[in-house]
């Protein structure tokens, strides 16, 4: 049985338990009383599907697939208006990126989700060798559209791209390897142990 | 100024408002010895700056009458103005209390004719108006203000506006030689009826308070209804001065908000549901009134009056809490944003005029008050034994509306009047 269906079955029908208990930060839900200031602040509002106020109340209305399916939470750039102008202290941003991380446990984020995607071949990039291959990062990027998008994207960017090569900000030989951080595989290591942790905490089988 | 008799069985009642005239009239009604201590120029208070009560919507000057004439027609009361309690020791039944005097600069002489005012050029803003207009260097706070004299206002003492006021007096009733005074007195009791003052709406910077001409907080609001006040009755835009007839009530500003009041200050929702009425009364059917709130707080019998605004077409209900508020440059007019509870619905709405019903925060003495005194976390002092017999009345004991604060006024009293009973007794 996946991690998902071991959730749905362990808090049927009680997602506000569910939220308390897996998600960061998530106890703060229950704390809401949905004044709406978090909604009215955040400067990507009306880009969201589901402000964050209505997702609170969503929570606690049982809607579990609507609300880990959306790509609403993903939308948060972590500008920290809603936790500043809070009336009742809610870590709306924290719990925000608490919801993105539980539902990429779950399996239920949404693949094309651009910040979604940006977020996986970040982390990709980066324990591959420690450090992030910046060239690396901007090709995947460009290209995470398709090829023809990719190569429209570079042509537009070529400019900047050649002065940050005069100015050495940037070498092409990365792209062969690149530099790294220096004990590899000792970080390969800690990395495997903190999943090791993790999936004990929550209690997921290893993957 | 002549000698304050008092002793151990005296209570001494801090604050001229309805809370402290209301606690000292029933103590001194009761037999009991009574001094009345104000720091403003006259007693009355805020609801003196009311233009109509809730729920009944009657007018605040007639019970103020009523109570000026129970403190005149009284001889256990003696109201002291412009004094300020600097220092108390001692203990519940025998407490030894330090009163600051500022100088009025106007004796008993004043027929409150106004001709000192007629001659003072100077102007400063108006406190009773909340700054909305100017008052003369010579002035009587306001039309029923207690004692009837005027008063000079510190800033022109030294100037040639001292010397005209006095030159314009015809019952040498100016003298400028009046200096501050410093007395100490023991008491048994002490009520203590400081009353609240508005938040400051500038913290609640998405509000712009500070920077829109046209966002107004409840207290001016109210200022303007008054026939005599700054706008002569009339609800006008600060801006242009234009009639506003499409109004926006923000409720809970600076209210149960853990960045400014962490309290509900529980008069606001009544305030604007009363004063939606205002605009009712003024503009008929042109009127538009929005109310902005979280949920309306209307309890028991007041919230006949609450059904009552929700069933007028004119007035409509936001549940959502303002989020910020711009301004339109072409109009003046404040926008406001936010994202309502009901549907979710993102809106940016344009009004005429903004109204912040302002939330109750205590008033508290600048260096803290005189002696130890047990506070709860919002500043409101609590009913604690340790306090011995220091009795907060009205709103220093909590954000309450006329009618409570009257109900906890009168219960303090009480408190005084047992303390002082038991000193009485103990001396036979």
């Amino acid at each position: 049985m996946s991690y998902n269906q071991d959730m749905i079955e362990k808090y049927r029908g009680n997602f506000l338990k569910e939220v308390t208990d897996n998600v960061e930060e998530g106890d703060w839900v229950k704390m809401c009383m949905q004044c709406g200031v978090c909604s009215g602040s955040c400067p990507l509002g009306p880009h969201w599907e589901h402000p964050p106020q209505e997702i609170f109340m969503m929570i606690r209305a049982n809607k579990r697939e609507e609300v880990l399916e959306s790509t609403s939470m993903w939308m948060c750039t972590s500008c920290y208006n809603c936790i500043a102008r809070c009336p009742r202290g809610l870590p709306i941003t924290h719990i925000m990126h608490g919801l993105a991380t539980y539902s990429q446990r779950l399996g239920l984020a949404p693949q094309n989700q651009p910040t979604q995607k940006f977020a996986n071949l970040f982390w990709k990039n980066l324990v591959k060798k420690g450090r992030v291959n910046e060239l690396k990062l901007g090709l995947s990027l460009y290209f995470m559209n398709g090829f023809g998008e990719g190569i429209k994207t570079s042509l537009k960017m070529k400019d900047i791209g050649l002065n940050m090569l005069k100015t050495k900000r940037m070498s092409p030989m990365e792209y062969f390897g690149g530099h790294g951080c220096k004990d590899i595989k000792g970080l390969h290591a800690i990395l495997k142990k903190a999943e090791e942790l993790e999936n004990a905490r929550i209690g997921k089988s290893g993957s | 100024m002549s000698e304050v008799i008092a002793t151990n069985q005296t209570i001494l009642v801090v604050g001229g408002g309805i809370s402290g005239m209301t606690a000292a009239l029933e103590a001194a009604e009761c037999g009991k010895q009574v001094i009345l201590v104000e720091k403003n120029p006259s007693i009355g208070g805020r609801v003196s700056q009311l233009y109509k009560y809730f729920p009944k919507l009657c007018h605040p000057k007639c019970g103020l009458e009523i109570n000026l004439r129970r403190i005149k027609a009284n001889r256990n009361l003696r109201v002291m103005t412009l004094t300020e309690v600097s220092g108390i020791s001692g203990e519940s039944g025998n407490y030894s209390v330090t009163l600051k005097t500022r100088p009025r600069y106007v004796n008993e002489n004043c027929t409150a004719c106004g001709a000192c005012a007629e001659a003072v050029e100077s102007e400063f803003d108006d406190e009773y108006n909340y700054g909305l207009s100017k008052r003369k260097g010579a002035y009587r706070p306001f039309n029923q203000s207690y004692p009837e004299r005027f008063v000079l206002d510190p800033a022109i003492i030294g100037t040639a506006d001292a010397d005209k006021a006095k030159a314009a007096c015809k019952y040498d009733a100016v003298d400028l030689e009046m200096g501050d005074s410093e007395s100490t007195i023991t008491v048994g009791a002490i009520i203590w009826a400081t009353g609240w003052k508005p938040y400051d709406a500038g913290k609640i910077q998405p509000y712009g308070y500070d920077r829109y001409q046209n966002v107004v907080t409840s207290v001016e609001f109210e200022r303007m209804l008054d026939p005599h006040g700054p706008t002569g009755g009339k609800i006008l835009r600060p801006s242009d001065g234009k009639e506003a007839k499409d109004v926006a009530f923000i409720q809970c500003a600076g209210s149960r908000d853990l960045n400014h009041l962490k309290h509900c200050s529980r008069i606001c929702c009544m305030a604007s549901l009363k004063q939606s009425t205002y605009l009712r009364e003024q503009y008929g059917d042109d009127a538009k009134g929005t109310i902005y709130y979280i949920d309306i707080r209307a309890i028991d019998r007041i919230d006949d009056f609450h059904q009552m605004v929700k069933d007028d077409p004119n007035i409509t209900f936001t549940k959502s809490k303002v989020a910020s508020i711009t301004e339109d440059k072409a109009t003046g007019n404040p926008v406001l944003h936010g994202v309502d509870t009901e549907g979710y619905h993102r809106y940016s709405n344009p009004h005429e005029l903004v109204v912040l019903a302002i939330g109750m925060e205590p008033s508290v003495p600048a260096n803290g008050f005189p002696m130890p005194v047990v506070l709860n976390e919002e500043g409101f002092v609590e009913q604690d034994e340790a306090n011995g017999a220091f009795f907060a009345a009205g709103c220093s004991s909590d954000a309450l509306d006329v009618n409570r604060a009257v109900q906890s006024a009168t219960a303090s009293a009480l408190r005084a009047i047992q303390v002082i009973n038991k000193v009485a007794g103990a001396e036979g």
